[in-house]
């Protein structure tokens, strides 16, 4: 591409539990290829030695769940040319995004002895809501072969390879008998992104989401049919209420079994 | 010395030379693809004995449900068709079609030569080789031949077997395809089951069929065999647990592109795909290009796409098709009514395989009765 220098890469941390970035150094036998390609700039997790901006690539993990966060993804945002949302706390506010549902401050004060000191906001979202975001990389955690193919992709300008299928569709080509027909499982598949190759259904479990909703997900039609596997009320909230629980369709349709309780 | 054997003749095997098929086919070079039990259900695998067969089990088949369960007699194949179909084998879901390393300026393409052995198909049913058959008229016999498909389908030996019981989603009757195999097989078998006997009649469908059995212990079937065997495929015939009328069923969906039933099965379909995926003649696919971080390895792959994927109908700025209601419609229309424009016969075979393995239970027979229904309410 004519890049004559090598591209610098910055890996960013939010509220989350780390996993995506981790999986920059789970490339194991691709890190040192990548490394020579890529100069890793600023990664903690990997290395205090850290570099000024601005950065080729951002990859960013976690959602935005305080004000501090705010100010620094702006910041991210302007030293980056092109910023990669990374999981699903990046591109939706992840398992932390429970808190959209409820007050944020009743659980400040379960969990800490001295609630004073925090300071948070009542919500977690992604990064989209608050500046452009380039890319996002779905899955909790993301996986490696998506983050080398976007990040060979934009070394080589081509299109990387996205997903926006359901889970099903992994699940058929490896052929794989369906859990929810053969056994009578609560399986998300249907509603779910592909991207993990199926990866619970394939060990006889249903899916959990952790992709998100695919394009155009009917939440609707699958809870009807998880009614009549059995599943109860609240069930069906969680079972929409995980990793993506703040994905608006996942949002719309866990609030829609939830019991009035005013 | 046996008299030699012909096309077109019956004979009987015994089930206790069953096996003897199996070692015929074997010695032929042949890898035996065929019914086993996998994963809860009846799925396709190698097979090398009888005893791989599922033998004594049988399936339960409603919209949306699948369930094994034993059947009290030792049949070796008393249940219809599972999850798996041939298409499986014959068109792989995901495949390699090129590698390119990088050299100087340009590039150097390899394609890698794929090991693809002999297949026989044991136990394909006749709605089954009328799948094969539409996927043959799609990929080999068109103006342009896929070569993909024509390696691993070249000299498929076919077993088949008619049912002997008909299953829940079942509708090869009203298709016209079925439960008796009436082309493309090597052999046809249909299973016997008495109290006191269990044998197969036969019928050799190609000389290559006839040529199996020079070494395996047979009879010529009586009368009373034949007869026999008649009756248990007739006996299916009138058991088909589903039933699409057929009539004039490409101008009914013509007529009906705007009918409000298009709605109503877009409120229930969760556009998941599973009806294409199982579907044994269904064959879209999207190629994907993977390049390494160095940038000099590419490989192209092609992979199992169905017509419910928002992508699948990608054009320049954006998705033809938005709306579920428009992804199922254009499956149905094009499985029973355009097919037929394209390919001369219908894309549906009756095998029941979208109607079971449909999460929602969503049945085209019961959507295409529906619109017939509302039109005739409103003659």
């Amino acid at each position: 591409m004519g890049i004559k220098r090598k591209p610098k890469l910055a890996v960013w941390k939010f509220a989350s539990c780390d996993g995506c970035q981790l999986t920059v150094l789970d490339c194991e036998d691709e890190l040192l290829t990548l490394t020579d390609h890529i100069e890793l700039a600023y990664f903690l997790e990997a290395s205090s030695a850290v570099k000024r901006g601005p950065y080729d690539i951002s990859i960013a993990e976690g959602s935005v769940t305080t004000q501090q966060d705010v100010e620094r993804i702006h910041k991210i945002r302007k030293a980056s040319k092109l910023l990669i949302g990374a999981g699903a706390c990046a591109s939706s506010g992840g398992i932390q995004a429970l808190r959209n549902f409820t007050n944020v401050k009743d659980f400040v004060s379960a969990v800490y002895p001295s609630p004073e000191y925090i300071k948070t906001l009542d919500t977690s979202t992604p990064f989209s809501q608050h500046v452009p975001v380039d890319y996002e990389l779905q899955g909790c955690p993301i996986n490696k072969h998506q983050l080398l193919d976007a990040i060979s992709s934009f070394l080589h300008g081509r299109k990387p390879n996205s997903t926006s299928y359901s889970v099903c569709i992994e699940c058929k080509r490896r052929g794989n008998v369906c859990v929810m027909v053969a056994h009578g499982i609560p399986c998300m598949g249907p509603v779910t992104r592909a991207g993990c190759n199926a990866l619970c259904p394939t060990y006889n479990r249903g899916c959990y989401s952790c992709y998100g909703p695919k394009e155009t997900p009917n939440t609707a039609s699958l809870s009807t049919w998880f009614r009549r596997l059995g599943m109860k009320e609240d069930d069906i909230v969680r079972i929409f209420r995980t990793y993506y629980s703040n994905a608006e369709p996942f949002r719309k349709e866990s609030k829609l079994h939830e019991k009035d309780e005013k | 010395m046996k008299p030699s054997l012909q096309r077109g003749d019956r004979i009987v095997l015994e089930r206790e030379h069953f096996q003897n098929l199996l070692d015929a086919l074997n010695k032929k070079g042949y890898q035996i693809i065929g019914p086993t039990l996998g994963e809860g259900s009846i799925i396709y695998g190698k097979l090398s004995c009888v005893s791989d067969l599922p033998i004594g089990w049988t399936d339960e088949q409603e919209g949306g449900m699948y369930h094994l369960k034993k059947r009290g007699d030792n049949a070796l194949f008393g249940y219809t068709v599972g999850p798996h179909s041939w298409k499986n084998f014959l068109f792989p879901s995901v495949q390699q079609l090129l590698q390119a390393k990088r050299e100087g300026k340009g590039f150097q393409v390899n394609r890698k030569r794929e090991e693809i052995p002999k297949f026989a198909f044991l136990g394909a049913r006749s709605c089954d080789i009328y799948a094969i058959t539409i996927q043959d008229k799609v990929f080999i016999k068109g103006k342009f031949v896929d070569p993909h498909y024509a390696s691993r389908r070249g000299d498929t030996f076919i077993v088949a077997v008619n049912c002997g019981k008909a299953g829940g989603t079942c509708f090869c009757v009203s298709m016209g395809t079925g439960p008796r195999a009436d082309l493309g097989f090597d052999i046809a078998m249909t299973e016997v089951l008495k109290s006191d006997r269990h044998y197969f009649l036969v019928e050799l469908g190609t000389e290559r069929g006839a040529e199996i059995f020079q070494e395996i212990p047979y009879k010529n079937a009586s009368e009373e065999e034949r007869a026999t065997a008649n009756t248990v495929v007739e006996n299916t015939a009138k058991h088909m647990g589903r039933y699409m009328n057929t009539d004039h069923i490409k101008d009914l969906l013509y007529r009906n592109y705007e009918h409000p039933r298009w709605n109503d099965v877009a409120e229930r379909c969760l556009a998941c795909a599973n009806c294409t995926m199982v579907c044994p003649t269904c064959f879209c696919t999207t190629v994907e290009d993977t390049g390494d971080v160095p940038g000099g390895h590419a490989e192209r792959w092609r992979k199992l796409d169905s017509c419910f994927n928002l992508d699948h109908s990608y054009i320049h700025g954006g998705s033809t098709r938005y709306s579920i209601r428009s992804r199922y419609r254009q499956w149905m229309i094009h499985k029973i009514a355009t097919w037929i424009d394209q390919f001369g016969t219908t894309g549906c075979v009756g095998c029941g395989r979208c109607i079971t393995w449909c999460p929602v239970a969503i049945d085209i027979t019961e959507e295409a009765r529906a619109i017939r229904k509302s039109e005739q309410a409103a003659e």
